[in-house]
């Protein structure tokens, strides 16, 4: 079945350098073991038993930022937390790429005050943002599936698309 | 008198150490750390690798959440209660709606406090669930976590059945619960009974007797019961050192004096033996959820808020045949009911300790000041006391056996 039977004994595959590498970057994704409030243990129980996460090559979290390449920003971030999460994204090598998981880490959520950073956006660039406080697992493993196929779109001449926002369908426009 | 037990700041161990004056290491341990349960940061002081003092650094997660609740209206700002505390939010919400509700001084109906109770017990064995899970995380018993998870993933659905969101679930409001207990609730809740009992027996056989867990947790983190009382430590925390105090028996509120259960104790309030006490916990718990069940079956159908309009709007049915229901549900969700001038103090028993509320009213729609005494952030100070002389990987193990939210810590 497949290619191999077509193409013969040959035990060649013709592509293009950007599907190779960028399908080789979605499948190994290393995400940062980084949880901030609330959305964490939602992150918690998409790589637990239930939500399974592993079946995205992603149930490894990495507890330094040197071997991670995706940040989810799980929670609330507080103005002493924000140079923390800068340093952070700083200390990740390149490609990396960061979800905004939950309201506060979008918008700030319905923390509209003097203590909480209105959106994580003002502090690292955000490639994904899922609405929801907390978001359902489900609603963080979409988010990831939409980083996957952004990064399959990516340019290896390093061009970023913009960001995506994933809300929930009641509040969608049709 | 035993010598005052003191907490250092970080400034202090940062400070003598950087002019040179110590023959010690500093350490920084967090905020991100992946075993500090959050974003808390520890300096440590080590001699090699032995603590020689510890300083919680705290207010990495800090939220203004108390500020926040003054410029809400009383209802309103029960939202924000979920939040700090979020591997308990009903707990929570259970604390904040019984001080105002004695501010208001109005009564529950009898089905809600049941459902209350109920649901906060379901809410302790989830949060000991991710507590168990994590702990056992942090000292590499990988299986428990997938193991504990499988069984929270239930008690949530149940969350979600009652009340649509998954955690945080804004459930308890003032007078009552928000709306009434769906029509499969009991079946839901009795099916996750009947499996529960097994699985803490699924947990223990993994860990209780497990030699690389007992090397890790017995005679580690000791603190005796004079100590923990003199730090205010409170909760499982306090009970494994054989002080058997629990705000639902001390205290009773939302009818706790009529089930019947135990208060588990340790003896000598080492890391094992929290572990022992939560464990116990959680089974106290299963036999509450189902006394809890059987009565509200019995009770059968009834009210779930409080029938004073002054606090709690008019069915839903009203509303739509009566002009007046109407206006009256208008103004309660657009100005608030004014509670008389005063203040009120509550405690309950979180899955973390003796959590307390404190309102204060000047007679306004919105609390004039809300203060919630957070366990989390009053056990963390013991943390200092607990692992001088131990090695730095105790210290993990440690941190994870006082089970801090830092949400609570920092509010
Ligand atoms: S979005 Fe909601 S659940 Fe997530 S961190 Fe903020 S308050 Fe907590």
């Amino acid at each position: 079945m497949g290619i191999e039977e077509k193409a013969g004994n040959l035990g060649i595959v013709t592509t293009t350098l950007e599907t190779v590498v960028n399908w080789g970057r979605t499948n190994a994704m290393w995400p940062l073991l980084f949880g901030l409030a609330c959305c964490a243990i939602e992150m918690m129980g998409a790589q637990a038993s239930n939500y399974d996460l592993s079946r995205f090559g992603m149930e490894l979290n990495r507890a330094s930022p040197r071997q991670a390449d995706l940040m989810i920003v799980a929670g609330r971030v507080s103005r002493k937390m924000a140079p923390v999460v800068r340093r952070l994204y700083d200390q990740m090598p390149e490609p990396k790429w960061v979800i905004a998981m939950g309201d506060c880490a979008a918008c700030g959520g319905i923390f509209n005050n003097y203590a909480i950073v209105q959106g994580v956006d003002e502090v690292v660039p955000v490639d994904v943002y899922v609405a929801g406080c907390p978001p359902r697992p489900e609603a963080l493993i979409d988010g990831i599936m939409m980083l996957h196929q952004k990064v399959m779109r990516e340019k290896i001449n390093g061009k970023k698309e913009a960001p995506i926002r994933i809300e929930h369908p009641l509040m969608q426009v049709k | 008198m035993a010598e005052p037990i003191t907490v250092p700041t970080p400034q202090q161990i940062i400070e003598p150490a950087l002019a040179g004056r110590t023959e010690t290491m500093v350490l920084n341990m967090g905020p991100h750390h992946p075993s500090t349960h959050g974003v808390l940061r520890l300096v440590l002081e080590l001699d090699g690798e032995v603590v020689v003092n510890v300083a919680p650094d705290v207010g990495y997660l800090h939220t203004g959440i108390e500020k926040t609740m003054e410029s809400k209206t009383y209802q309103k700002a029960v939202v924000l209660t979920d939040r700090m505390d979020y591997l308990a939010p009903l707990s929570n919400n259970l604390c904040y709606a019984l001080a105002v509700e004695k501010l208001l001084d109005v009564e529950i109906p009898e089905r809600a406090q049941i459902a209350r109770v109920l649901l906060t017990e379901l809410q302790r064995l989830s949060s000991h669930l991710v507590w168990l899970g994590t702990h056992a995380l942090d000292l590499a018993a990988m299986s428990v976590f997938l193991y504990a998870f499988r069984e929270r993933e239930q008690i949530l659905d149940i969350f979600e059945l009652v009340s649509g969101a998954r955690m945080m679930t804004s459930y308890f409001r003032i007078g009552g619960l928000a709306y009434d207990l769906p029509a499969d609730f009991i079946p839901t809740v009795e099916q996750f009974l009947a499996i529960m009992p097994s699985r803490i027996d699924e947990y223990e056989d993994l860990l209780t007797a497990n030699p690389l867990w007992l090397e890790r947790t017995v005679g580690v983190g000791v603190i005796d019961a004079q100590s923990a009382i003199a730090l205010g430590l409170t909760g499982a925390n306090l009970r494994a050192t054989g002080v058997a105090y629990d705000v639902r028996k001390a205290m009773p509120y939302s009818g706790y004096e009529t089930y019947s259960f135990e208060i588990p104790i340790g003896k000598n309030g080492d890391i094992y033996d929290r572990y022992r006490v939560r464990i116990a916990e959680m089974r106290q718990s299963v036999k509450i959820v189902q006394q809890a069940t059987e009565r509200l079956r019995e009770l059968g159908p009834g009210p779930v808020v409080t029938p004073n309009r002054k606090v709690a709007p008019p069915p839903k049915r009203e509303i739509t045949e009566s002009m007046e229901s109407l206006i009256h549900h208008f103004k309660l969700w657009t100005e608030g009911f004014k509670p008389p001038r005063g203040d009120a103090y509550v405690s309950i028993e979180s899955p973390r300790g003796i959590l307390g509320c404190y309102v204060v009213s000047d007679g306004s729609p919105k609390p004039w000041r809300v203060h919630f005494r957070a366990p989390s952030f009053i056990n963390l100070q013991s943390l200092a006391h607990m692992a001088k002389g131990r090695l730095v990987a105790d210290l993990v193990a440690l941190i994870a056996s006082l089970d801090p939210v830092l949400g609570e810590v920092d509010r």
